[in-house]
């Protein structure tokens, strides 16, 4: 604190209350939106849930931001303090990309046996015998 | 504390250990202040580490029940109301945190009274955020049947039509991605909480008149546990004109939800602990007397702003996306 006088900064506090406010209520909106209940019909557009996804995500991340620089008043801080609470938390991009890589791979996997499970033998591959070089009556002429 | 140079007099004066003794306060900042960033910044990741597990089990399955009608409730018999409780939920800790702010401020200037009005304020929306949660917990174990291993929110795959009680066709069509709530057997009031399957002439809900024995019947199947599957015709796709029943959503959803949101309810929890503490010192003019003044006051705020924090990103990935 010190940056600003005691009837500054009870103001600052009442513009912060507003300011997540409607940011909360944008994000409902757009949320609705994207579902279809603002307006029918428009949940059918994949590249919309895309769309109204990245707009939620950054709307979070403005939020975030203004949590911790002015109710936590980083701000004020020197900037060494910020930089180590804020720079590890870099380290979740790649968690974010590299995990939600994983889950996808997995869902295609499950897919792929879900497949698999569902085939069924044809009379070609019954025929197939593994680990002979010759066909079956070969052997048995021999024998 | 105006300047910067009585900023530093007043934290060098106030540490204890030998490790604040060099005559300078690392990052200008008291050692539990900055302790406090630091425990926060490791509870971040732990919750990090919850929410990017979520993400990877909701990509990994191929339907995931849409929040829009799983929070769709709210007490006094609302239903059919998306996200308005959550939102509710949302603006509690909003307007707690800001009351936290104030209470800081009043700290600042040495203001006992202002600081135990203030913090009572926040200790009112921490609890009242806890209330709406267990209201929203009680909800969705007792009136919807959802567990840890079990969750009743399907979502369907393929666009159809549901069958009748006596397995004839009905008018009642869905779409894929639609979802539903597998309702159980003997508690009548299903349909009236949860709104989803009401309105479209839908006869499951008149328990008394019909016949839910576990097994197969003409219209739905009902498991050894009770609960409802309703059957369907598939109208497209290369299934179309099989008959099919309602089946049960990926079993994560309840793990997690129930996991993640009560991690952070238990921080709640333990934050209005902490609020009551401290706002109890306050009133007893305990930090009137210390050198550092409310210093708990803001360090207290600091972990209350950080709970705050953390339900933006619960809000976004359990309610928003």
């Amino acid at each position: 604190m010190g940056h600003l006088s005691y009837e500054e900064s009870k103001k600052a506090v009442f513009k912060g209350l507003i300011l997540l406010g409607v940011v909360t209520l944008i994000e409902v909106f757009f949320s609705l939106l994207g579902k279809g209940y603002v307006i029918p019909g428009l949940e059918d557009y994949t590249w919309l849930a895309y769309v109204v996804g990245l707009i939620l995500i950054a709307l979070s991340l403005y939020k975030a931001y203004f949590i911790i620089y002015e109710f936590m008043h980083m701000r004020y801080e020197v900037k060494g303090l910020a930089m180590t609470v804020l720079l590890p938390t870099a380290l979740l991009i790649w968690a974010v990309i590299a995990f939600f890589q994983e889950g996808n791979s997995w869902k295609e996997r499950r897919d792929l046996i879900q497949d698999k499970d569902e085939e069924s033998a044809t009379e070609e591959t019954k025929n197939t015998q593994e680990g002979y070089l010759l066909d079956e009556t070969t052997y048995r002429l021999v024998m | 504390m105006a300047t910067t140079d009585t900023v530093m007099e007043h934290d060098v004066h106030n540490q204890q250990g030998d490790a604040w003794e060099g005559g300078k306060a690392p990052f200008k900042a008291s050692y539990g202040k900055l302790m406090m960033w630091y425990f926060l910044l490791s509870d971040a990741f732990t919750f990090a580490g919850f929410l990017i597990a979520y993400g990877a089990l909701r990509f990994s399955s191929p339907t995931w029940p849409v929040p829009d009608v799983v929070f769709s409730t709210a007490p006094f018999g609302i239903h059919n109301a998306p996200l308005i409780f959550v939102t509710i939920m949302s603006f509690l800790l909003i307007i707690s945190s800001v009351t936290m702010v104030r209470a800081v401020q009043e700290g600042h200037r040495e203001n006992k009274n202002g600081v135990v009005f203030w913090m009572l304020l926040t200790v009112l929306g921490g609890l009242g955020f806890l209330g709406c949660q267990a209201w929203e917990w009680t909800n969705l174990i007792k009136t919807e049947h959802m567990s840890v291993t079990l969750n009743p929110f399907g979502t369907h795959v393929e666009s159809g039509v549901y069958l009748a009680e006596d397995g004839s066709e009905t008018d009642e069509a869905f779409e894929a991605g639609e979802t539903y709530l597998i309702h159980k057997a003997g508690a009548g009031h299903h349909g009236d909480d949860h709104g989803h399957d009401d309105g479209h002439g839908d006869d499951a809900h008149h328990h008394d008149s019909h016949d839910y024995t576990a097994g197969d019947h003409a219209g739905y199947t009902v498991d050894d546990k009770g609960f409802i599957h309703r059957k369907f015709k598939v109208t497209e796709g290369p299934d179309a004109g099989m008959i099919k029943q309602q089946e049960f959503g990926p079993k994560a959803f309840g793990a997690l939800f129930f996991f993640i949101t009560g991690f952070h309810g238990f921080h709640v929890f333990s934050g209005v602990v902490f609020l009551l503490i401290i706002l109890i010192n306050a009133a007893s003019g305990l930090y009137m007397k210390r050198k550092n003044g409310h210093e708990m006051v803001e360090k207290i705020g600091l972990y209350w702003h950080f709970v705050d924090l953390v339900w933006v990103f619960v809000f976004l990935v359990f309610y928003l996306l």
